[in-house]
């Protein structure tokens, strides 16, 4: 769907590159406080073309709410609505942008794509989320047109509806289970509840109401990292009545929502939000703070009186491939990329921004997941001029979310599949050149139950370059292991819990990334949430 | 909270020192380790610095840098009772204190800086110490007094000859390694090239050799991996690894050109706010 806008450029850095775009002169800032205004819960569109398809959308949900209120809505109704598409930036457009690039439903949008739902008495869906929202209730809101109650239930289970509406894999989790979906044999043809999830999140723009918090129990919590995991478990924990405090190694609270998720997939301001509430409950957030470091888990329950902690540092050490040539000049890990263009705000390095990050041309992303993505439709929007994404299996092994993939496909990033670098070559100062890689084959299936790449012996051949981002997973932050002695870990590094996230410390728990490897925003919240609630039976019996 | 400096005077030709409040880090931090600080809060750079010093009782540490880029620019340019908005640290594993005998301190330019706490705790844990100071002229010494108090032979060089031996600091290091008994540890900090030669000549007389390394950074926790080197042809991180390796094993050539990787634009951002500078008057 092509949008036009009129905003222009109030400052640019899109401008030196406005011959790349279809509409030249969009700046991320100029255009922020727009975005957030119309994706977050403005009614109309600023094109006409948008209201008058509501129109017929409102007549279409008329007639079938008439048809419901006399008893006649025939599940074959519903199956004959048609998927409701998420409004989207045209690909041209933003890739000079770095605003967001779904721009969310309408309420005529939402409410027919609600209609959507068969209200399976088993209710599928839920089993397959994370957290276990009430997924089928909350949508059957929404088709009424109730989205206060539809975000109320969402919130019983999920703090962070307008972040895990936007990147949540829904369709390896309660989208995969909808039955919808299964009938059409086609996943994409299922309810979008995390397109709804996200509409109801951001109607509540500014007004949501403020948690309502215990009275005070004189317990100290100390919460480590400011990501999705650590914001629920701070939540939680405060809504108990403790004095909670959370520690932040960077700058900027919001973990890996602020340094890696790009802008124009997960909105900063969103996260700000949720910061906020979390300050106006009465929270304490230190930044600047690295526990094992400026104070050590043990310093913090014997010294400063904290009687419990939680630890959701994140995943920490990205991993390398072993590959020669990947310490040359132009190897980036795609967390060093993202943190630059991201937290840093390196687009703008010279307008305003001191972080530089490579005027990249040709640039190679290594790697099949949603970091991969990210990084490589960041390249796009700082200017590179060709971006290869490598990876060695096929796209249906790809563990990034569907829309990611369709998304950066769509932004002109080419997919070199079943091939992986196999040296990255330099030129005599030592910057990239090249990299030469090898053709794989899929073979029998691994431990993953993903068929193991092969690689096809003689099949080297180059790709000329200027920068290579590798995406290819994290290890485990050594951090909490070298300064915390009393604390478990596993072979990997990764801290031992139990099902209540509780460590072999006393008083400590941990969740998300540190106890997972790697994992997504709502099952780090998931375990935020278990952890909080381990905290507060622990600190009630004590 | 934002860190105020409380006092700050300028050391050498480009060179300055600060005090600034930071409580926390000032009782946490030891030998070898180092802060990152970024200036204002939303698009300042963050740079890594190593720590000069600090009083734990007083709450402050010392910072001793030397205008490079932007961002070290801009940190001269602070006045007493001006903040710096984010000081994260104390940052990298401290050094390893011991009583070895016999060190030899090598420190080159700026690296005197960093040099200075590792060489006090090495006098305060019993061993001799002897500390070679290179600098490239007179203007740019810095830390003479302080390294005379706690060392049992210092050795000042300069390479142009107007202060000091005229030498560089591999010469008197040399002459030191060939004593006898050799010197049993030997602790490099200074610019690159300078350390790979000190390196290659410990080498010659086997003396074990620390290097600290100051690469570039950006969260200085590890998870980036910008600062990563190569320590015996494997990858490692010089926020959490080190800062400090064993000398002999560092691949200083590959270092230096990713110390260069962004050699143009810190030269054209210094550029930039040198101009500005002059235009908003800052240059009374």
């Amino acid at each position: 769907m092509q949008l036009t806008r009129s905003t222009g450029a109030k400052s640019g850095w899109t401008n030196d590159r406005s011959d790349r775009c279809a509409q030249g002169g969009f700046s991320a800032h100029a255009l922020l406080p727009f975005d957030a205004r119309w994706t977050r819960g403005l009614r109309t569109h600023p094109t006409g073309s948008r209201t008058v398809r509501d129109e017929e959308r409102q007549q279409q949900l008329q007639e079938l709410l008439a048809k419901q209120a006399a008893g006649e809505l025939k599940p074959k109704d519903r199956f004959a609505i048609a998927p409701q598409a998420m409004p989207e930036q045209d690909p041209s457009v933003r890739r000079c942008n770095v605003s967001e690039v779904a721009l969310g439903y309408t309420k005529m949008q939402a409410r027919l794509e609600a209609m959507r739902c068969l209200q399976c008495k088993t209710a599928p869906c839920v089993q397959g989320c994370p957290v276990q929202i009430r997924i089928r209730d909350f949508v059957t809101a929404i088709a009424q047109g109730n989205y206060p109650e539809a975000l109320d239930i969402i919130k019983e289970n999920s703090l962070l509806p307008a972040v895990c509406g936007r990147v949540c894999p829904q369709e390896v989790q309660c989208q995969a289970k909808c039955t919808v979906g299964l009938k059409f044999k086609d996943v994409e043809k299922a309810v979008s509840i995390g397109r709804l999830e996200r509409f109801v999140a951001d109607l509540d723009h500014g007004e949501g109401a403020v948690p309502s918090v215990a009275p005070a129990t004189g317990k100290k919590v100390a919460i480590i990292g400011s990501g999705p995991g650590g914001i629920v478990a701070a939540a939680d924990t405060r809504r108990a009545g403790h004095d909670v405090t959370v520690f932040e190694a960077f700058h900027k609270p919001g973990g890996v929502m602020v340094y890696g998720i790009p802008e124009f997939r997960l909105p900063k301001a969103i996260v700000e939000e949720e910061i906020e509430t979390l300050r106006k409950m009465g929270v304490e957030i230190v930044t600047n703070f690295i526990v094992g470091r400026t104070r050590t888990v043990d310093q913090l329950m014997t010294e400063d009186g904290f009687d419990a902690v939680y630890i959701g540092v994140g995943a920490g050490l990205p991993s390398f491939m072993g590959i020669e040539g990947e310490s040359l000049v132009g190897v980036y890990s795609a967390n060093e990329y993202l943190t630059r263009a991201n937290l840093m705000k390196a687009y703008e390095f010279g307008k305003g921004a001191d972080t530089p990050i490579a005027a990249s041309k040709r640039v190679a992303v290594v790697g099949g997941g949603n970091v991969a993505m990210d990084a490589a439709r960041t390249a796009v929007r700082l200017g590179a001029e060709k971006v290869y994404l490598i990876y060695r299996r096929t796209e249906k092994e790809m563990p990034a979310r569907v829309e990611e993939v369709h998304h950066a496909q769509q932004e002109g990033i080419e997919f070199h599949l079943l091939q992986s670098p196999k040296r990255v070559i330099g030129d005599e100062n030592e910057h990239v050149k090249a990299v030469e890689c090898l053709r794989y084959e899929l073979g029998e299936p691994d431990d993953s139950g993903r068929r193991r790449p092969v690689a096809i012996e003689g099949s080297e051949f180059e790709i000329e370059l200027d920068t290579v981002i590798i995406a290819i997973g994290n290890q485990a932050n050594p951090l909490m292991r070298q300064t915390t002695p009393g604390l478990e870990f596993n072979k990997w590094g990764n801290i031992v819990v139990d099902e209540n996230c509780k460590t072999s410390m006393e008083g400590v728990y941990a969740g998300g990334d540190i106890v997972l490897g790697a994992a997504t925003v709502i099952l780090a919240m998931g375990q935020g949430r278990i952890a909080a609630a381990g905290i507060n039976t622990y600190l009630a019996g004590k | 909270m934002s860190h105020k400096i409380v006092s700050k005077r300028q050391l050498g030709e480009e060179v300055f020192w600060a005090r600034i409040e930071a409580p926390l880090i000032a009782r946490a931090r030891k030998p070898g380790q180092f802060i990152i600080l970024s200036i204002n809060n939303d698009y300042s750079e963050r740079i890594p610095l190593t720590i000069a010093g600090a009083d734990a009782a007083e709450g402050m540490i010392e910072l001793i840098w030397q205008k490079v880029g932007k961002t070290t620019a801009e940190l001269a340019d602070l006045r007493e009772g001006q903040s710096i908005a984010n000081i994260s640290g104390p940052l990298g594993t401290p050094t390893h204190i011991d009583n070895f005998g016999t060190c030899v301190c090598v420190g080159g330019g700026i690296g005197a800086a960093p040099l200075l706490p590792i060489a006090t705790a090495l006098k305060a844990a019993g061993n001799t110490v002897l500390t070679i100071l290179g600098f490239r002229s007179k203007d740019r010494l810095i830390l003479e007094t302080e390294f005379a108090a706690i060392s049992d032979e210092l050795i000042v060089t300069s390479d142009d000859g107007s202060y000091g031996r005229k030498a560089l600091v591999t010469e008197p290091l040399k002459e030191l390694c060939e004593r006898d008994p050799k010197p049993a540890q030997a602790f490099v900090i200074g610019p690159t090239v300078m350390m790979k030669f000190c390196c290659e000549a410990t080498r010659q007389y086997a003396v074990p050799t620390q290097v600290s390394l100051n690469t570039i950074m950006v969260d200085g926790t590890g998870m980036c991996g910008g600062c990563r080197v190569e320590i015996d042809g494997k990858p490692k991180f010089v926020c959490v690894d080190g800062p400090e390796f064993d000398g002999h094993l560092v691949n200083f050539d590959l270092m230096m050109k990713r110390m260069n990787a962004y050699k143009k634009q810190e030269q054209a951002a210094r550029a930039a706010y040198e101009k500005h500078r002059c235009k908003i008057g800052l240059d009374e």
